[in-house]
């Protein structure tokens, strides 16, 4: 039976791997053909913000292309790609406020602001739920 | 029915002199006044958040003053009052030297012997 799961994050990119641990995570639920919920709060809501650019690195030796550089925003378009190609789906929400407060406003396609209610209607509908708080 | 969710807050005052509140305890008031069957567990260093008399001076920076700090007891005053069951570890507040300190009405302990039953009680355990 198909499974529904919930995910509430919470970290920022580029800060720790705990965002990356729960991508994985996602990344096996949608694999299976899983319908995945993801409700982005307080610094998570800049995982898929669209402005998100590689760069270079003199230290690597590589320019902006040889290095390509992983960006969060592109792995959860992938994640939404795959989620579809396995007859499943993965709904992404930003917390409203979330990202009043921190001007991510612009995020990929395919994700959508919400409330915490979402995430409450989420929990309800889902086998279950994951919280990946910030510590 | 709605799903029995508990609601294990260990993280303790996480950016609220940013966001003037915790935002767990916050969001967690959101989804009771939603309709969400949402108990809460302080435990570790959260377990202060029972305590009654605790205050967050105001920040400033130059010529900007916050004139809303955070104000935590009246937070946990409001979780309590949108109908919360809110539990904390008992041993957590010994070890801090708490118990005894005046605590907030409303609230339970439990012991940490105890918390493996309590948490079978519940349809989703959320750690923050």
């Amino acid at each position: 039976m198909k499974k529904a799961l919930t995910f509430a994050l919470m970290d920022p990119p580029f800060e720790s791997e705990r965002s990356t641990t729960a991508l994985r995570l996602i990344a096996i639920a949608v694999e299976r053909g899983y319908d995945v919920n993801v409700f982005a709060y307080e610094g998570s809501v800049h995982l898929p913000f669209a402005k998100q650019q590689g760069h270079p690195n003199g230290v690597h030796g590589r320019d902006l292309e040889e290095e390509n550089h992983p960006l969060p925003k592109e792995w959860i378009s992938q994640l939404m790609q795959v989620a579809k190609d396995k007859g499943g789906r993965l709904d992404w929400i930003n917390c409203g406020l979330c990202v009043d407060e921190r001007g991510a406003g612009e995020a990929i396609e395919g994700v959508r602001r919400g409330t915490p209610g979402d995430l409450l209607k989420w929990a309800e509908e889902s086998d279950n739920t994951l919280v990946i708080g910030t510590r | 029915m709605a799903k029995k969710i508990l609601n294990i807050v260990e993280s303790a005052y996480r950016a609220i002199a940013e966001e003037q509140d915790d935002t767990i305890i916050w969001i967690t008031t959101v989804l009771k006044k939603n309709g969400g069957d949402i108990t809460v567990l302080l435990k570790g260093n959260a377990v202060n958040y029972v305590v009654k008399d605790q205050k967050a001076p105001a920040l400033s920076f130059g010529d900007w003053e916050q004139t809303n700090p955070p104000d935590i007891a009246t937070d946990m005053k409001r979780l309590v009052d949108a109908g919360a069951e809110v539990l904390y570890v008992e041993e957590d507040l010994a070890d801090r030297g708490l118990s005894g300190v005046g605590m907030m009405d409303g609230v339970k302990g439990i012991t940490r012997s105890a918390a493996p039953k309590v948490l079978m009680d519940y349809d989703q355990i959320w750690h923050w």
